[in-house]
């Protein structure tokens, strides 16, 4: 054998070769055929399916964002404007290496240390899963440009254009109008997912939270072709939002201006109302913030400087800063008196400066009382209790009245009730009666209760907007004002809320309004009376006045002064000072405005807030605009 | 050897060889062949490359360059590869140990011998075809079928190569060197029970390669063979979005340009590896069967040339490229289409990319040679 081997026969060779080519051409063509068994199956028979996920993977279907209904005041004046903005977003969860992005970014653009560690902060609040998180606001035109030219470097990062909420008076509607605030998981779980989509802001306070559903609109939808990293590339087909309604105030921006203004640097808020419809034409919280700030974003340390503040700026005093009336609740005690026949406006009683119930060992005091006993409004009848605010002559009524009937007339002028058509979230105050207080405080009512309950003290609480609708309701002869923000929604007028007598009021007769309406312009107007004879406000406004304007100052304790204790004004904190507070409606012979004043801390409601809610007044009556 | 030559001119002098190409040692057919193919092929990368047309251009240059080679390869006599046959085989070997020692890593692969500013090359593009030559060369002073002795020693000339560039780690290349050297051993006649054994013998070891011999990128690959789902976004994405794309191209194709998977960038390397599955998403079924049908032709073309040559060196090496060619485009196709595990290969004339097309076109060079030089 092995010599066999040695012999090569080239033609044996030859054939060999040519017949292992032929087998190895079968076993091609075996080959190819299964590859284009393959290809049949692919494209034939599974074609169908492949189609269906090849379409898939590029047709994305995506919301759109309505844009966001405008708000205006009642002369057209732009409260809450929608602007473009252009962002740099980043999608944390498409990126593996956050800090080697971050530092890609910073060589395109410009990213200060701040924006960079305010962005950290933004990416561990509550957000919507797959939302980018904004590093970079109100791009520039050469950033976009720059973010462009570099976008393949970067992958989950988006420069999102989108109309953004711009309040154009910043903190002074801040309280009126409300704000958007950037929508978290949880806002979206309540409300429709579906027209939420795309929306990244949602009302959170004021008129633009409970007008939401108007102001949203109805989210658009467009197919696009995307490629693989998302970016689109066509616009197969677009069913555009819907944009949502547009909403005009009562509020009166040049109003609400001047009362920013009138309450200077002080701590307060301002109501004022239409009479006629319970148009709110302005309310002031101070201090306020920008609502802007909660659109743009802000860091954690500007957001806990505001929301920890001793001044709590975002707190709205005007409908939920609840407070003792004090002496502007003499009014409903002393229509309370007229109504259930207790007394009459003629019936006198001689104030010495101070109260004691029959076979009582408190004394109740005047604010005129002195010590060697030498206050008291003398011989005073309703209206000149009003207009010199005795209070000698409100405990006596208070006393004297069941206290059930008082609560209850009380809360026919909207006292321990939200009135209000469209605050929904403005806060009730509190009517203390016997039930309540065994319920509260466990004990029972003492006459005493009534007794400061005379003067609007105790535990009466109330809040600047039910005062206002207390004016309204006064300058209105008692029929119900129910406060509304909104004048219209769209193109439709909002109607205003009827207005009708209430059970306890219809008792009471023309005279008597006008009896009471003549005292209260005594508070202002009533002048060179001398010595305890003056209207308690006259001396601050009464003067140089070109109309009638009839009011009511209060000034309501902050702390309980115990028997027989002596105490400095000046002595007292901050926080411990009376509240000063004026009510008025004017023109009297025919009210336009009403409004309440409150200055928190502030100190004598004649001296501090009468002269605020005058500067309102004058800002409303000699305007031209509002001229009627 | 030269006294053999006349009487091993196959019996008739058939038509194509009084063509007047055979005067410059190329076949027309094949010729003509390859020529349809490169057309397609630059078609196909027109499209893929979208926008980029300096993709296109590029592969234009690269297409003449490789035309070039083709044409100098057929000049050159078989005597001339025979002679250089150990040499270049010894060199490439030499320079795949260099690769190793001192190499260029790129993507995790140390594949490149650079000499900075000069040059930059795979020596084991080299061995696609020293390999081949240098078993053709071997077996040819044998008498065959060869013994189990020279078996051994084949085995050995096509090991050696093939570990050390699957050591880079380029299994791509190294299964399609061992294949060519596998193609001149069957041509030369080892018996079918070898490879029936040898087929046994992988399939016993098979777990012990799983988990010794490969890598756990190449194990990832197969998993995802059988169950590309099982990694979507990863390892399993390529196979998945090229799939989709031939099988949403149905039986005519979405047209040219009209690929939403690979101009939307769904499909990954679609002007490399992965340009079959542009092929079949934009020509579909019937482009897919024609690119088919001419690279059957070609083979067929390359045997025929290959069995028709005048000695046994000549039929080994110029049958083994052939059989190359074929290896080539079975795994490229059958990967892309999801039938073997992703390894990088490319589509033979078609891919994007300089080297495979000169090495390719340096083989086709290589089988014509073999055929058309009449004394030497």
């Amino acid at each position: 054998m092995a010599v066999a081997l040695a012999i090569k026969d080239p033609n044996r060779e030859r054939e060999l070769i040519a017949r292992r080519a032929i087998a190895f051409f079968v076993v091609v063509v075996l080959c190819v055929g299964i590859l284009v068994a393959r290809f049949v199956q692919l494209q034939i028979f599974e074609h169908e399916s492949y189609q269906s996920r090849s379409d898939k993977n590029r047709i994305q279907v995506q919301p759109l964002a309505p844009p966001r209904g405008l708000i205006f005041d009642t002369n057209g004046v732009l409260l809450a404007d929608n602007r473009p903005s252009s962002a740099l977003g980043i999608v944390v969860e498409r990126i593996d290496e956050l800090d080697a992005v971050i530092a890609e970014l910073r060589e395109i653009i410009a990213l200060s240390d701040e924006q960079v560690e305010q962005f950290r902060e933004a990416k561990k609040r509550a957000r919507r899963p797959g939302e980018a998180v904004i590093i970079a606001d109100n791009l520039s035109d050469s950033d976009i440009a720059a973010l462009a030219v570099n976008r393949h470097r970067i992958s989950g990062v988006e420069v999102i254009t989108q109309l953004q909420r711009y309040y154009p008076q910043g903190a002074i509607a801040a309280h009126a109008v409300g704000s958007v605030r950037r929508m978290t998981e949880r806002d979206l779980q309540q409300q429709d997912e579906a027209a939420y989509r795309a929306t990244q802001f949602i009302g959170k306070r004021g008129v633009e939270a409970y007008y939401e559903d108007e102001l949203h609109g109805r989210p658009g939808f467009q197919q696009v072709e995307t490629d693989a990293h998302g970016r689109i590339r066509k616009v197969i087909d677009i069913d555009p939002p819907k944009v949502g309604k547009n909403i005009t105030l009562h509020l009166d921006a040049r109003l609400q201006q001047a009362a920013v203004d009138a309450l200077g640097e002080q701590r307060g808020a301002i109501v004022a109302i239409d009479p006629k419809t319970g148009g709110v034409l302005a309310l002031v919280s101070k201090p306020s913030y920008d609502p802007n700030q909660f659109v743009v974003g802000m860091t954690d340390a500007q957001f806990r400087a505001l929301s920890e503040s001793a001044y709590v700026p975002l707190f709205n005093r005007a409908t939920n800063g609840q407070y003792a009336p004090g002496s502007t609740f003499k009014p409903v005690v002393g229509l309370a008196g007229i109504a259930s026949g207790a007394m009459q406006w003629d019936t006198q009683i001689d104030d010495r400066g101070s109260f004691r119930l029959p076979g009582g060992e408190r004394e109740y005091r005047d604010w005129s009382w002195t010590v060697d006993n030498s206050g008291g409004q003398g011989m005073v009848d309703l209206r000149r209790a009003i207009y010199r605010s005795s209070n000698v002559y409100f405990y006596d009524v208070a006393s004297r009245l069941d206290v059930n009937y008082l609560a209850g007339f009380a809360e026919d002028f909207g006292f321990g009730r939200n009135l209000a058509v469209d605050i929904n979230d403005a806060s009730r105050g509190l009517v203390p009666d016997p039930e309540w207080k065994l319920g509260a405080k466990g004990e029972k009512w003492y006459q005493g209760d009534s007794v400061n309950m005379g003067i609007g003290q105790g535990d009466l609480l109330v809040t600047p907007l039910q005062i206002a609708t207390f004016a309204a309701m006064i300058a209105n002869r008692g029929k119900t004002v129910r406060p509304q923000m909104v004048k219209g929604v769209g193109a439709m007028p909002v109607p205003d809320a009827s207005s009708s007598n209430s059970s306890h009021l219809t008792s009471l007769t023309d005279e008597d309004w006008q009896q009471l309406t003549a005292a209260m312009e005594d508070v202002v107007h009533l002048g060179g009376q001398g010595y305890r004879g003056n209207g308690t406000a006259w001396a601050y406004i009464g003067q140089g006045i070109g109309y009638r304007m009839a009011g009511k100052s209060g000034t309501a304790q902050v702390v309980e002064i115990r028997q027989g204790e002596e105490y400095n004004e000046e002595e007292l904190s901050e926080f411990r000072r009376k509240h000063a507070w004026f009510m008025a409606f004017a023109p009297v012979e025919d009210p336009q405005i009403a409004l309440a004043v409150l200055v928190e801390n502030g100190g004598g409601g004649s001296s501090v807030a009468a002269p605020v809610a005058r500067k309102v007044v004058d800002a409303y009556l000699g305007s031209p605009v509002v001229m009627r | 050897m030269s006294s053999d030559f006349q009487r091993q001119m196959p019996g008739g002098q058939s038509a194509d060889q009084s063509h007047w190409l055979y005067k410059v040692h190329l076949d027309p057919i094949l010729l003509a062949l390859v020529c349809i193919v490169l057309g397609f092929g630059l078609m196909v990368l027109f499209s893929a490359a979208g926008e980029q047309t300096s993709i296109f251009d590029a592969q234009f240059r690269r297409v003449l360059a490789a035309m070039a080679v083709l044409i100098i390869a057929a000049q050159l006599p078989p005597g001339i590869y025979m002679r250089w046959a150990p040499f270049v085989y010894f060199l490439g070997l030499l320079l795949l140990v260099l690769v190793l020692l001192v190499g260029v890593k790129v993507k995790g692969s140390q594949r490149w011998l650079e000499i900075p500013g000069v040059l930059r090359f795979q020596p084991s593009e080299l061995m696609k075809i020293a390999v081949p030559m240098a078993l053709a060369w071997y077996l040819q002073q044998r008498v065959l079928p060869p013994s189990p002795k020279h078996v051994f020693y084949s085995l050995l000339i096509i090991a050696l190569p093939a570990l050390a560039i699957a050591a880079q780690p380029d299994l791509g290349t190294s299964i399609l060197v061992a294949g060519a050297g596998l193609a001149v051993l069957l041509l030369a006649g080892l018996s079918w029970r070898y490879l029936i054994y040898a087929g046994i013998l992988i399939a016993a070891a098979a777990p012990l390669l799983w988990q010794f011999a490969l890598q756990g990128y190449q194990r990832q690959r197969i998993i995802t063979l059988f169950d590309p789902e099982s990694d979507p976004l990863g390892a399993g994405w390529n196979i998945i979005q090229s799939t989709t794309a031939i099988g949403s191209g149905g039986l005519f194709g979405k047209g040219l340009l009209q690929g939403t998977q690979s101009h939307l960038d769904f499909l990954p390397e679609a002007r490399t590896d992965f340009i079959i599955a542009v092929v079949g998403e934009e020509l579909g079924l019937v482009g897919v069967a024609f690119l088919l049908l001419m690279y059957l032709c070609i083979i067929a073309r390359g045997l025929v040339l290959a069995v028709s040559a005048q000695s046994t060196f000549a039929r080994l090496f110029a049958g083994a490229l052939t059989l190359t060619f074929f290896i080539y485009l079975f795994v490229n196709i059958a990967m892309v289409s999801g039938l073997l595990p992703v390894v990088g290969v490319p589509l033979p004339l078609v891919s994007y990319g300089g080297t495979s097309i000169i090495t390719l076109m340096a083989s086709f060079g290589i089988i014509m040679s073999m055929r058309t030089h009449k004394a030497w």
